[in-house]
């Protein structure tokens, strides 16, 4: 072998080696959702850019959230990018459980974040995990429907109008509920959208001091007011309805109004899926004049696990998925309605996306809520419809389940305020809150 | 004196097993149904039975997302594996407690299966660090020790039951022609437990396929079985029920097609001595 060829050899070696030493298998778990799914069959985009693969692990929410808690809890290391929300994030990063995501690149552009978002993802001003989508509530109604009940729908209703419309768009003769909503026991379900629903109320979780507030008027008004208006215009069995049985009821034409989730809206404009794709407009989340409304906000973010061995990569991930460039490639393989909505404050600028009739609306939906001052009155915690502490989850969970059981008439609304009030007290003792 | 049985008790009990067989059986059949429907059709009202236009579209997303394959693969190792490891320690196990019992075999037995009334989740924890100091997180062996492990009891008690309705004559006969402890387990005992021992097999294939606590808690993306396969497609915020229904069929039909042709096995066994 001739001296060029051994060098020409060798220096291939060098660089297969050196490729091959680069190249990363980095394993991201996540939920399954349009938006993630999307991402996965883009993910070849990244490998090409980057030489590193991607391994999904895919998994239904409730799954998804023990899995990853137990597995960054015990740094456990199963995975090198995690999909978690707000709730968990600042939580998380207290504990100095993430990689702080606090030297992305300037070709990402960070202050390109809704602010809303970059908050609700930080811990004392850090960001510790992307938004891949933000997301808040809003009022999806039938423009039919509410023309034949002779009432045509604000920009920003309030809750007596709301009750009012419902009551006029319900028709049982031909199975058409005024208003559909969520009534299922879980922190994220009917919990969600009753504390939610609570903020436009004046109610709040916690006083300044850690202590349960179930037992004010402004509680006792939220659930009587939520319960009457189901009671008259909700769907049967709505106590143990979420947002799939919510999702079914509107596209099959059975709902006047939904209050839910801003991304619900790309599925209800879908004539693929629903039936009443074409009759179908978008409003505020209603309020009381009290100043909150009530709309929730919510991401869907990824985090990079403190500890894990492919940290480099794994960043190049999380700028790939939430970067503009990723919005673009999405917009190019299947249209600017399927994009990730409410994460960057360039995506409303674009005139292509505010064509999207629920563009404008989801942007104004998730500009309407402050995790940092959700409620009338102050509280101690950070969250919209939650409040960003361990012991949320397991309390709400409990407070739902008894809130469910009084829409479905096994118990008063007393009863459920005064035992809701009763368990948060002894669990927030028990954690050394009080 | 046997009784007699009329021609209306045969064709009323038959009848009744029927309905019932086909109650137990409606919801893999409507999940079947499902999966060959359109996500419109998988939540149409009234739901649809028979009457809509059957597409393979479910089936064909499931294929290009997930790699079916390597979940198959990984659930017949797991649930293979864990059962031959379980029966190559219960075989002697069950031997000792049937043959050789002590005053305390039944306590040891009973405690044994009080085992499974732990709830799982009690112990998730520190079996996760202990897969995480001994580096079997996410591996097919590390699930293969775990199943084994969780079904042991039953598969212990199963075999104590077939075993104790041998003879011991039998066995003390092979030892008096000169067997070692080795040949009389080997030689004489298993293959007359044979049937026992092979429904037992099949029962906690079936088991640890299904198993969907530990394997979806100590797998990522590399040992993952099908268990976790379905649970990819299960989401709270979006309606993919025909997609998950399409899953959940390729997820069950190994197992099912299974249990079709060793039904007569499983039910011998199941019947058998003080399981029955």
């Amino acid at each position: 072998m001739s001296l060029r060829n051994s060098v020409l050899a060798a220096t291939a070696m060098s660089l297969v080696t050196a490729s091959g030493a680069f190249a990363e298998t980095v394993t991201i778990a996540t939920v399954n959702n349009g938006d993630m799914i999307r991402m996965q069959g883009l993910t070849d985009d990244f490998t090409a850019k980057t030489g590193h693969v991607v391994e999904w692990v895919t998994l239904e929410e409730n799954v998804l959230r023990q899995r990853v808690t137990t597995d960054i809890s015990t740094k456990g290391g199963a995975f090198d990018i995690m999909t978690i929300g707000m709730y968990e994030t600042p939580i998380w990063g207290a504990n100095g459980w993430l990689v702080p995501l606090d030297d992305l690149s300037a070709e990402y552009d960070a202050d390109d974040i809704l602010p809303a978002m970059a908050g609700g993802l930080s811990y004392e001003g850090t960001l510790y995990a992307a938004p891949f989508y933000g997301e808040s509530s809003m009022i999806m109604y039938r423009t039919d429907l509410m023309e034949k009940a002779g009432l045509e729908m604000p920009k920003a209703p309030t809750w007596t109008f709301i009750r009012e419309a419902a009551a006029k768009m319900t028709d049982r003769a031909n199975d058409i509920n005024g208003i559909c909503l969520r009534g299922k026991a879980g922190w994220g379900e009917g919990g969600a959208f009753i504390t939610a629903m609570s903020n436009s109320f004046g109610a709040r979780w916690f006083d300044e001091d850690w202590n349960a507030q179930f037992d004010t008027e402004a509680w006792a008004n939220t659930l009587n007011f939520y319960k009457g208006m189901m009671d008259e215009s909700g769907p049967a069995g709505y106590a143990t309805n979420g947002f799939n049985e919510n999702l079914s009821l509107f596209q099959q034409g059975k709902c006047g109004m939904w209050i839910d989730a801003t991304v619900a809206a790309s599925f209800v404009t879908n004539p693929n899926d629903s039936t009443v794709a074409d009759k179908v407009s978008f409003a505020l989340a209603p309020d009381n004049g009290l100043g909150k409304r009530s709309n929730w906000l919510w991401a869907w973010a990824l985090a990079i696990p403190a500890g894990t061995q492919k940290e480099a990569a794994a960043k190049l991930f999380v700028e790939w998925a939430t970067s503009k460039s990723y919005i673009e490639l999405v917009a190019a393989n299947e249209g600017w309605a399927n994009v990730p909505p409410g994460a960057r404050k360039s995506l409303y600028e674009n005139p292509e996306y505010m064509k999207v009739p629920f563009a404008q609306m989801t942007l104004d939906s998730i500009l309407s809520a402050n995790p940092e001052n959700p409620t009338v009155d102050p509280v101690p915690y950070v969250g919209v419809q939650f409040a960003a502490i361990p012991e949320f989850a397991g309390i709400a969970t409990e407070v739902s389940q008894e809130f469910s059981a009084a829409y479905a008439g096994q118990q008063t609304v007393e009863e459920a305020l005064a035992k809701a009030q009763a368990l948060t007290n002894d669990a927030m003792e028990a954690a050394g809150y009080r | 004196m046997a009784r007699t049985v009329t021609q209306k008790r045969k064709i009323i009990n038959t009848a009744a097993a029927w309905s019932v067989g086909l109650l137990i059986f409606f919801p893999i059949l409507w999940t079947i149904l499902t999966s060959f429907k359109t996500e419109a059709q998988a939540i149409a009202d009234p739901p649809l039975f028979l009457g809509f236009d059957w597409t393979l579209e479910n089936y064909a997303a499931v294929m290009e997302r997930s790699n079916y394959g390597r979940f198959l693969w990984n659930s017949i190792v797991i649930a293979g594996g864990s059962t031959i490891l379980g029966i190559i320690i219960a075989v002697p196990a069950a031997w000792s407690m049937a043959f050789v019992p002590s005053k305390r075999t039944k306590d040891i037995l009973l405690w044994m299966l009080s085992t499974k009334m732990l709830p799982a989740v009690g112990v998730l924890y520190p079996i996760y660090l202990l897969f995480i100091r001994l580096g079997i997180l996410d591996t097919k062996i590390g699930l293969v020790i775990v199943l084994m492990l969780i079904n042991l009891p039953i598969i212990v008690w199963m075999l104590y039951t077939y075993f104790k309705e041998i003879p011991g004559e039998i066995l003390e006969a092979a030892r008096m022609d000169g067997a070692t402890l080795k040949e009389e387990v080997l030689y004489v005992l298993t293959p007359m437990a044979i049937p026992g021992i092979a429904s037992t097999l099949l029962l906690n294939v079936i088991l640890a396929w299904n198993e969907a606590f530990w394997t979806l808690n100590l797998t990522a993306a590399k040992a993952a079985p099908l268990t976790a396969f379905i649970a990819s497609y299960s989401s709270p915020e979006g309606l993919f029920y025909a997609k998950l229904s399409a899953a959940s069929t390729m997820a069950i039909a190994p197992i099912l097609i299974l249990g079709w042709f060793s039904q007569k096995q499983l039910v011998s066994g199941l019947t058998f001595g003080a399981v029955k």
